[in-house]
C-alpha cells in the first residue's frame, strides 16, 4: 500500500495558520510525524483560503524539501498553482490531480511528462460524479487511452474511482470497489488505483471505523494507494496487515515496525 | 520475428558488506572484500548492476578436526594441525578470497580451551595473513558469548565478519560488533519470518543494515538443499521489490554441510557403486556450492581446496555473462 499523507492542507486550521504566518516550523513537523506513521508520500494542498496560492504551494513544498526527500503530491485542481509546484519540486511528484476531460488532460498530462511526474485521474468529468461502475469505467479508460496516446507511462497513473460518503451513497459502495477491480485489467501494464479515503466516513460518527473497514475492502479489490491520515495508528496497522495478508511482504514478529522503517 | 526476453525491473538491491580493511582504514589487510550490492537475481546482467561476484572463504579451525573425513585431511596436510600455517596455506596455496576461522576448540564439550588463547589464535592468523577474515565460534550460546567479544576487540580495526546471533541470542555480540566497527552474520534455522525478525532487532541496536550477512543456514545436496533455495530465493525477490529487512548478503557454510553427507564421506569399501572417495565429497561439496550460486547466495565457506577451485572457476565463468 502506498500511503500518501493528507494532513498538509490549508483546510485544516493548523496548517492554515502556518501557510498564513509562514510557520516553518509547524508544516515541517506535521511532514516528520507522517512519515514516521508510515507516509510514503506527503499531499500537499494550500487550502480554500489561500489568496496566492501559487506563492503558498511553492513555499509549502520548498519548507517540506528542507527535511525529508518523500515523494510530494501537489493537491490543486488549478493547472497553474499545479505546475508553480513542479518548478521548485527537486523529488518524486505526483500531481492531484486531472479529471477525464480533455481540456484538463491536455494541460496536465503533458506537464506530467515534462517534470516526470505521476499523475492521479479522477474518474470525474463537467457531467459531474458517475452514479455507476459503467460510467466509472468508461471515463478510466478514456483517461488511459489519452495517457497512452500522449506516450505517458501508464504504471504512472493512479486512477481514483471517487469516493462517496456512505451515508450518502450506500448504494454506490459495491460499484466503487468494483470499479477498483476493473480499473486494473484495463490495459497491461496496469495503471494504480489510489481513493481518497476520508471521504466515505464525511459525516458519520465512527469516521475511523469507517475509512479503515473500507479500506481493508479496496485492498481487497486490488487498491494500490491511498490519501488518508497515517497518524490513524489502527488505519495504518489495517493497511499494512492487508498487504501481509496478500504476501506483498514477509512476516515477522516485528512486520508492522519494520514497515515503517523501510 | 526476434524473441523479446522479458525483464523484472527491481526497486530495491542488496547491501553491499565490505569485509578487511587496509591500512589506511585502520586495518592491516592488503585488500578488502565487498559482497553483495546486486541489483537483481543471480548472474540476470541485463536486468540490474551486479558488482560483486560471489566469494570463497575457506574454513579453517583452531584445533585439528576430528571427524573430517581422508579425503578433505589428506587434502589440507599437516597444516590442519595448526591453524597459522593451515591460514597461510588458503590464501597462499589455495587462493582464498578469505579466511572462515571456527573456533571449534571453545565448545565446553570439546576443548573448552582458555578465552587468551582463543584470542591469541585470532591474533595470529590476523599477522600472518593478508586476505579479510570470518570469525565463527563454537556454536554454544554461553561460550560463545564469552569468547567472541574478547576476540571482536582484538580484532578492531580489521573489520571482520563474527558470528553467529541468533533470535534468542544476539544482544552481547552485537554490542561488541558495534563497538569494534566489526560486522555480524544472523543466523536463521531455513525460516524466512525469523531471518527478518533477526535483522530488525540487530538494527534496532544501531548497527547499519550494511553490515549484516544473512545465514539462512543450509542443507547439502540430498538434505534439504532445495528447501534452504526456496528460502533464499523468496527473500532474495522481497530484498530486490524493496524490503531492506532481507536486502543483506547470504553466507553459507557450504562445506560445513556437505562434509556432513553421508554420500560426501562413507568410503568405498562400503558402498563400492559409488565410486572413489575423493571424487565424490569434492563433487558434493561443489554441486551444493554451485545450487546455492543460484539463489543468491554471495560467501560460500568451503573446506575442500579442489572443490573451491572448481567453483571458482565455474563464478568465472559464470560472471562473463
Amino acid at each position: 500500500m502506498f500511503i500518501i499523507g493528507e494532513l498538509i492542507n490549508g483546510m485544516y486550521k493548523d496548517i492554515g495558520k502556518a501557510i498564513q504566518t509562514k510557520d516553518k516550523g509547524v508544516i515541517q513537523q506535521k511532514a516528520l510525524d507522517q512519515i514516521k506513521a508510515g507516509a510514503d508520500a506527503l499531499d500537499v494542498n494550500c487550502g480554500p483560503a489561500s489568496k496566492d496560492p501559487v506563492n503558498d504551494i511553492q513555499w509549502l513544498i520548498t519548507t517540506i524539501q528542507e527535511v525529508t526527500d518523500k515523494t510530494i503530491a501537489i493537491d490543486s485542481s488549478r493547472p497553474a498553482v499545479v505546475e508553480a509546484g513542479l518548478k521548485v519540486l527537486k523529488g518524486k511528484a505526483i500531481i492531484n490531480s486531472t479529471t477525464a476531460d480533455e481540456e484538463k488532460l491536455e494541460g496536465l498530462v503533458p506537464l506530467a511528462l515534462r517534470y516526470n511526474a505521476k499523475l492521479i485521474g479522477l474518474t470525474i468529468s463537467k457531467k459531474g460524479i458517475p452514479q455507476n461502475k459503467d460510467q466509472r469505467l468508461e471515463l478510466a479508460a478514456g483517461i488511459v487511452a489519452f495517457a497512452q496516446e500522449k506516450g505517458f507511462p501508464i504504471e504512472d497513473l493512479y486512477l481514483d474511482p471517487i469516493v462517496m460518503p456512505v451515508n450518502v451513497a450506500q448504494s454506490q459502495m459495491r460499484d466503487i470497489l468494483e470499479s477498483i477491480h476493473d480499473f486494473k485489467i484495463i490495459s497491461d501494464p496496469a495503471p494504480q488505483t489510489v481513493v481518497g479515503l476520508s471521504n466515505v466516513s464525511q459525516g458519520t460518527c465512527q469516521r475511523s471505523l469507517v475509512n479503515r473497514t473500507f479500506l481493508i475492502m479496496a485492498v481487497g479489490f486490488g487498491l494500490d494507494a491511498a490519501i488518508l491520515d497515517p497518524l490513524d495508528k489502527e488505519l495504518v496497522d489495517s493497511a499494512i496487515t492487508s498487504d501481509l495478508v496478500l504476501n506483498k511482504h514477509i512476516y515477522c514478529d516485528s512486520y508492522l515496525d519494520a514497515y515503517r522503517k523501510k | 520475428m526476434a524473441l523479446e526476453l522479458v525483464k523484472e525491473k527491481w526497486s530495491n538491491a542488496v547491501s553491499t558488506l565490505t569485509i578487511g580493511a587496509i591500512k589506511e582504514e585502520g586495518g592491516t589487510r592488503q585488500k578488502v572484500v565487498q559482497c553483495g550490492g546486486e541489483e537483481s537475481l543471480p548472474f540476470l546482467f541485463s536486468e540490474g548492476k551486479i558488482p560483486h561476484r560471489p566469494v570463497i572463504a575457506m574454513e579453517i579451525l583452531d584445533t585439528p578436526p576430528d571427524d573430517w573425513p581422508l579425503t578433505l585431511t589428506s587434502a589440507l596436510g599437516s597444516a590442519i594441525k595448526n591453524p597459522v600455517e593451515w591460514a597461510i596455506k588458503c590464501e597462499k596455496e589455495f587462493k582464498a578470497d578469505l579466511l572462515c576461522l571456527r573456533l571449534a576448540g571453545a565448545h565446553p564439550d570439546a576443548q573448552n580451551k582458555p578465552v587468551d588463547h582463543l584470542v591469541k589464535v585470532v591474533i595470529d592468523v590476523l599477522k600472518v595473513t593478508t586476505i579479510p577474515l570470518i570469525l565463527v565460534g563454537c556454536g554454544e550460546d554461553k561460550r560463545d558469548n564469552e569468547v567472541l567479544p574478547r576476540c571482536s576487540q582484538a580484532a578492531k580495526g580489521e573489520k571482520i565478519l563474527i558470528g553467529e546471533v541468533v533470535q534468542d541470542n544476539y544482544k552481547t555480540l552485537t554490542a561488541s560488533v558495534l563497538a569494534d566497527g566489526h560486522s555480524i552474520i544472523a543466523q536463521s534455522p531455513i525460516d524466512i519470518n525469523i531471518a527478518k525478525q533477526l535483522n530488525i532487532l540487530i538494527t534496532d541496536m544501531s548497527l547499519p543494515h550494511e553490515r549484516i550477512a544473512i545465514n539462512p543456514t543450509v542443507g547439502a545436496l540430498g538434505y534439504g538443499l532445495e528447501y534452504a533455495y526456496s528460502i533464499m530465493e523468496r527473500a532474495r525477490l522481497a530484498a530486490l521489490s524493496g524490503d531492506k529487512m532481507l536486502a543483506m548478503p547470504f553466507i553459507c557454510f557450504v562445506g560445513y554441510e556437505a562434509w556432513r553427507a553421508k554420500e560426501a564421506k562413507a568410503l568405498v569399501s562400503e558402498f563400492p557403486s559409488w565410486g572413489a572417495e575423493l571424487d565424490r565429497g569434492v563433487t558434493w561439496e561443489a554441486l551444493t556450492a554451485t545450487a546455492f550460486l543460484q539463489s543468491g547466495a554471495n560467501i560460500m565457506v568451503m573446506r575442500h581446496p579442489k572443490s573451491a577451485e572448481l567453483v571458482r572457476n565455474h563464478i568465472d565463468e559464470l560472471m562473463r555473462g
